[in-house]
């Protein structure tokens, strides 16, 4: 089945399998390999990506249910070399320690803060339920998207 | 992990949906949010020919106020409702619902008329649609008709859904005040025991979901309701279906259903 999705500003057109996930066509038809699946059940929240801006987990949605959509992944976010604010309060904030829940976690903060721009820590903290990170203990994951909220009110 | 082959048809109108269930029957599917439905394909627990995918459909998209209800379109996602400010107004229940249910990510594709086609005993709207007394409205082959929240669970992930039908909205009769309680199963986010309460005049409603195999109305509860919260006693009364697992055997949730209906009516 042919399909068009815009990803990081570039549009794809491809002709996949409906059983693709956007994940695996991220992934594997785009080489776009910083989308990671850590448990293909919609658990874990590594795959997380922005569909029509809001955060999915891109393991749960098929490719075809998102032609025609707009994609951001973590790839897609910086500016040139530039980083977007919260990659950089990630990196600042020590927000990763083996760094393979990070994009989920990146692209999560995306759509908490573009709902709720300036954040209590328990909202972050809810706002992360569906992310999981096996190493940091979520402590500075959640002071890099406070630091983050800081930045972008400017 | 990935599902069985399957064909994959994107249905632009209600109408082109139930030509294309009625045309490949039982080996189709249809498929909204599709966070219920996907993860049953990848463990190939369903296993449809065809996915007919309604998401797209607008009509059924649309929150709308008639009268004294508000018309609630079927793939209106959680996060919709979570927002929408006539739902806040009007059903603030449901908005407290939706807010419970998963996680951003799932509350983003997740919509209301899966949820409720799929009758997961651990869902949390069907005790805000029992407690809201609403009504579904489906549609199929011979037109639309409407089903009362209280006929329309009937089982385990069961229905009075026709085959040829889908759902494409629910109606809230408007709620003066209205609270739903939930407690989490710790691992996934569902409700062990989910209680929806609203004001009905000098009574109230209670809706319970996750306790028994069908979500039921506390009825023993509402009639013995004085004001107070003392009638949360009979939160079970006349239940024979409570569910059992390794969450919670027969007694803890029970147990638990009291609690929460009484925390339901001490926050109305
Ligand atoms: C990680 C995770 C956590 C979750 N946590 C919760 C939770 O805490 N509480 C909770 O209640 N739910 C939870 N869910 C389930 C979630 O709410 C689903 O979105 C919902 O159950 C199904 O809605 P959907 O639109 O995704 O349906 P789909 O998956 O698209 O479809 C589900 C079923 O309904 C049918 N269907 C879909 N739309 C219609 C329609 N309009 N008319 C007729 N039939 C239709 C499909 O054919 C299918 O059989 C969770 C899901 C995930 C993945
Ligand atoms: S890989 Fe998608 S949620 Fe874990
Ligand atoms: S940094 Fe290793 S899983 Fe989060």
């Amino acid at each position: 089945m042919n399909i068009s999705i815009t990803v990081n500003g570039k549009i794809h057109t491809h002709d996949i399998e409906p059983r693709v996930s956007l994940a695996q066509f991220l992934r594997e038809n785009l080489d776009l390999t910083g989308t990671h699946i850590g448990c293909d059940t919609s658990g874990c929240g590594a795959c997380t990506v922005t569909l029509d801006g809001a955060a999915v987990k891109s393991c749960t949605v098929l490719a075809v249910q998102a032609d025609g959509g707009e994609i951001t992944t973590i790839e897609g976010l910086a500016n040139g070399d530039e980083m977007h604010p919260i990659q950089a309060a990630f990196k600042e904030n020590h927000g990763l320690q083996c760094g393979f829940c990070t994009p989920g976690m990146v692209m999560t903060a995306v759509d908490i803060l573009k709902n709720n721009p300036d954040p209590t820590e328990t909202e972050i903290r809810h706002g992360l339920e569906g992310n999981f990170c096996r190493c940091t203990g979520y402590h500075n994951i959640v002071k890099s998207i406070q630091h983050a909220a800081e930045q972008m009110k400017g | 992990m990935i599902p069985a082959k399957f064909e994959y048809i994107k249905a632009s109108s209600v109408g082109e949906a139930i030509d294309l269930l009625e045309k490949h029957g039982f080996d189709a599917k249809i498929v909204s949010g599709g966070h219920s439905l996907i993860p049953a394909m990848k463990l190939r627990l369903a296993t449809p020919e065809v996915l007919i995918d309604i998401r797209g459909i607008a009509e059924i998209n649309t929150i709308t106020e008639e009268g004294n209800e508000l018309v609630v379109g079927a793939n209106c996602t959680h996060h919709e409702l979570t927002i929408n400010p006539l739902v806040k107004e009007h059903v603030n229940v449901l908005a407290q619902a939706a807010k419970c249910i998963g996680d951003i990510q799932v509350r983003n594709r997740g919509t209301l008329g899966g949820s409720l086609a799929h009758a997961d005993p651990a869902s949390d709207y069907p005790a805000t649609v029992l407690a809201c007394d609403a009504t579904i409205v489906v549609q199929g082959k011979s037109g639309s008709r409407t089903i009362a929240a209280t006929d329309f669970f009937q089982g385990l992930f069961t229905t009075a859904l026709g085959e040829d039908e889908i759902i494409t909205a629910v109606r809230f009769p408007k709620v003066t005040k209205g609270t739903y309680q939930k407690f989490f199963q710790s691992a996934s986010r569902f409700a062990v025991v989910g209680v929806a309460a609203v004001k009905d005049g000098d009574g109230v409603k209670i809706g319970v979901t996750g306790v028994a195999g069908v979500p039921y109305r506390a009825t023993v509860a509402e009639n013995a309701y004085d004001g107070g919260s003392s009638c949360a006693v009979h939160a079970v009364d006349g239940v024979d279906d409570i569910m059992s697992d390794h969450f919670a055997d027969e007694e803890y949730r029970s147990h638990l259903a009291k609690v929460y209906v009484k925390r339901a009516l001490e926050a109305l």
